[in-house]
């Protein structure tokens, strides 16, 4: 993985300086907290329900032993013994004091990671596939040029105060797991005829209150034009980009208002003064960060599928572990676990001090010391040799991280909600610890098959409701919690938004309408092959609709 | 009837004007019954905010049960408790502590 050389350590240390002066000058009361605001949204750190919090940047969602065990700390000294990974493949804590985080920032830079840029109108944390690396059916692993953009855009003179916050996603494969089409830039790593890299460009998407899926504006894009192409689009949406309305000053806004051609064709315009200057980028530098991630030396291990079988015979529980959460590694003897952060009734994406550890551990023992955050709030080993998995599974086990659930119902992407969000109008946590102990049977969950459910309790929705087969949006109605219902949403390489089914369902009816639409799902499906969202593309919502409403409209 | 809350700047935690300070809980917070006492406990929350005691100032609608104030808003009901999902954490956990004892 990337590592900091002099000059980051230097910037990174400068900022935490930086930043302790201005909280030292905040608390003797020397800036008011209207300078001191944007000062420190720069440096992660938020104003929530019941204190502050503080997001910490997670590179591409790629860390290692040392820095995950560097976040158990943090959750046991500075905070509540816990913290929360999101959907930017970020992690947040919850209770931080103002006075601590200048401690916090400097623990973090002794493990090269820091808190900048992820908050306020700039460029955020760059995701990938969190199989980066590993996937069998990869190009090329997407991080080294994830790498080059964050160091691109990291205090980008140009671009820190953008009409609004600007988000980028990186792919390498066909089967896009980075969701690159809810991206204001998503980027697929692919190759051309002649066997060279580049990047098809998407541009305008996005989620929110108005959610557009992202469009394909340039099919190859050769890698040396990376960031000369992306700072042209970076500059025709910093001129153009509306200011006068925050909800419309998103890219996709632009994107949707101008229309595709001409989008496309300002950005090709600016691109043609760019694209032979300083910022193509020479060979050498892209093979130097190349370079970084190299993947780990993989010797062959080839006693691992007699080691599976048997482990198979022995355990049910190993095996339903195996089939799920266990995916195909690019070399034959490996494999990439996911390790659920959604424990059945558990809090999605939480993790104690004490299990940020137990992973440290499992990921140095077993896992060539890497780690990632899945943008659905998990944790994934990217290279575990098969002839291991049972030792990894075990380990799990007992810090209680082995749930089977990957892609199935229960694994919800919620955002933290009213629970603990300034800006949320209905809680997110509680209604997916409901809709999981409904499903809580593992049986019931496989026979259901993948199913994507995503729950957000504001409009802003940092639950992706939209793009969830299932979405629920939580928002308030006359005092009360509201749950609005939407089907069909994917974010995948075949990205679409989800309808809004029809009227929405109070806390007490919500679990009953999903487990509704589940059951019409089972019984309209041509094969238990045909997954939910081939189900609704193939029937659309009448039936799901007359399932959940069809006694209103009677009885009316 | 109204109420004043806040969050301290130091630590960022929720805290509601009672009895000529800064109080951790809800309960016994001052109530304002009038414009004139709103305005009073305005100006208040307008110089411990200038006074860089407290950030995130706001009146917000309360009343009163069994004795005890209580915000009306569910937002700010959970403010005044801790997360729902946590009855270990935020102001509910002392309580419970409390009534353990």
């Amino acid at each position: 993985m990337y590592r900091y050389d002099e000059f980051d350590h230097d910037f990174v240390r400068a900022r935490v300086a930086e930043f302790s002066d201005q909280v030292e000058r905040r608390l003797s009361g020397e800036i008011t907290e209207d300078q001191f605001r944007p000062l420190r949204l720069m440096n992660g750190v938020y104003l929530q329900l019941h204190a502050y919090m503080l997001r910490i940047a997670v590179p591409y969602g790629t860390l290692n032993g040392k820095q995950l065990r560097m976040l158990g700390h943090i959750a046991r000294k500075y905070d509540k013994g816990y913290g929360h990974f999101t959907t930017r493949q970020n992690i947040q804590f919850n209770w931080p004091a103002l006075s601590d985080i200048p401690a916090i920032l400097a623990d973090l830079a002794s493990v090269e990671m820091h808190a900048i840029q992820t908050s306020g109108n700039c460029i955020r944390n760059v995701t990938a596939d969190h199989f980066a690396g590993a996937a069998a059916d990869e190009v090329a692993d997407p991080r080294p040029y994830a790498e080059i953009l964050r160091q691109w855009s990291s205090v980008h003179p140009e671009f820190s105060f953008l009409p609004r916050k600007f988000k980028i996603a990186v792919t390498g494969a066909e089967r896009d797991r980075a969701a690159i089409q809810t991206h204001d830039i998503g980027l697929h790593l692919k190759k051309n005829a002649a066997g060279e890299l580049g990047f098809a460009v998407y541009v305008g998407g996005g989620q929110g209150r108005t959610p557009m899926v992202a469009k394909k504006i340039r099919d190859f894009l050769p890698e040396a034009d990376l960031l000369s192409y992306c700072t042209a689009i970076l500059r025709v949406y910093n001129l153009y980009g509306r200011r006068d309305n925050k909800y419309k000053a998103r890219i996709k806004i632009l994107v949707h208002e101008t229309g595709v051609e001409e989008i496309s064709r300002q950005v090709e315009a600016e691109w043609q003064e760019l694209k032979d200057a300083e910022l193509k980028l020479p060979e050498a530098d892209i093979r130097a960060i190349d370079a970084y991630f190299a993947p780990p030396q993989l010797v062959d291990r080839p006693e691992g599928d007699a080691a599976v079988k048997l482990a198979r015979l022995d355990s049910k529980s190993f095996s339903d572990w195996l089939d799920q959460n266990v995916v195909t590694h690019r070399h034959p003897d490996y494999a990439a676990v996911t390790i659920s952060l959604k424990g059945i009734g558990e809090v999605p994406g939480d993790a104690t001090d004490s299990q940020m550890e137990a992973v440290a551990d499992i990921a140095e023992k077993y896992a060539f010391d890497e780690l990632r955050v899945s943008h659905e709030q998990n944790l994934i080993l990217p290279h575990v040799a098969r002839a291991d998995l049972k030792a990894v599974y075990d380990a799990l086990v007992d810090i209680g991280l082995a749930t089977a659930n990957s892609n199935l119902i229960s694994d919800i992407i919620s955002c933290p909600g009213l629970d603990y969000c300034a800006l949320a109008t209905a809680r997110s946590i509680p209604i997916a610890q409901e809709i999981s102990l409904r499903f809580a049977s593992l049986e019931r969950q496989r026979e259901i098959g993948e199913l994507k459910l995503k729950i957000s309790g504001c409009i802003n929705a940092c639950g992706h409701h939209h793009v969830g087969h299932i979405g629920i949006l939580g928002v308030e109605k006359k005092g009360s919690e509201l749950y609005q219902v939407t089907l069909g949403g994917s974010a995948d390489e075949n990205t679409s938004v989800g309808e809004i089914i029809g009227r929405g369902f109070s806390s007490e009816e919500i679990t009953d309408a999903i487990e509704q639409i589940v059951d019409t799902y089972l019984g309209l499906r041509l094969s238990p092959s045909e997954r939910f969202i081939d189900a609704y593309r193939r029937v659309g919502p009448a039936p799901f609709k007359e399932a959940l409403y069809a006694g209103e409209t009677k009885a009316a | 009837m109204k109420i004043l809350t806040a969050n301290r700047l130091t630590d960022g935690i929720a805290v509601w004007y009672a009895d000529g300070g800064w109080a951790e809980t809800v309960d016994h917070a001052d109530l304002a019954h009038d414009k004139a006492a709103e305005d009073r406990l305005e100006a208040i929350g307008a110089k411990a905010y200038a006074d860089n005691e407290v950030v995130d100032v706001n009146l917000i609608d309360a009343e009163v049960v069994n004795g005890v104030v209580e915000p009306v808003r569910l937002r700010e009901k959970i403010r005044a408790a801790g997360p729902t999902i946590h009855p270990d954490l935020g102001k509910q956990a002392s309580r419970q502590a409390e009534r353990a004892a």
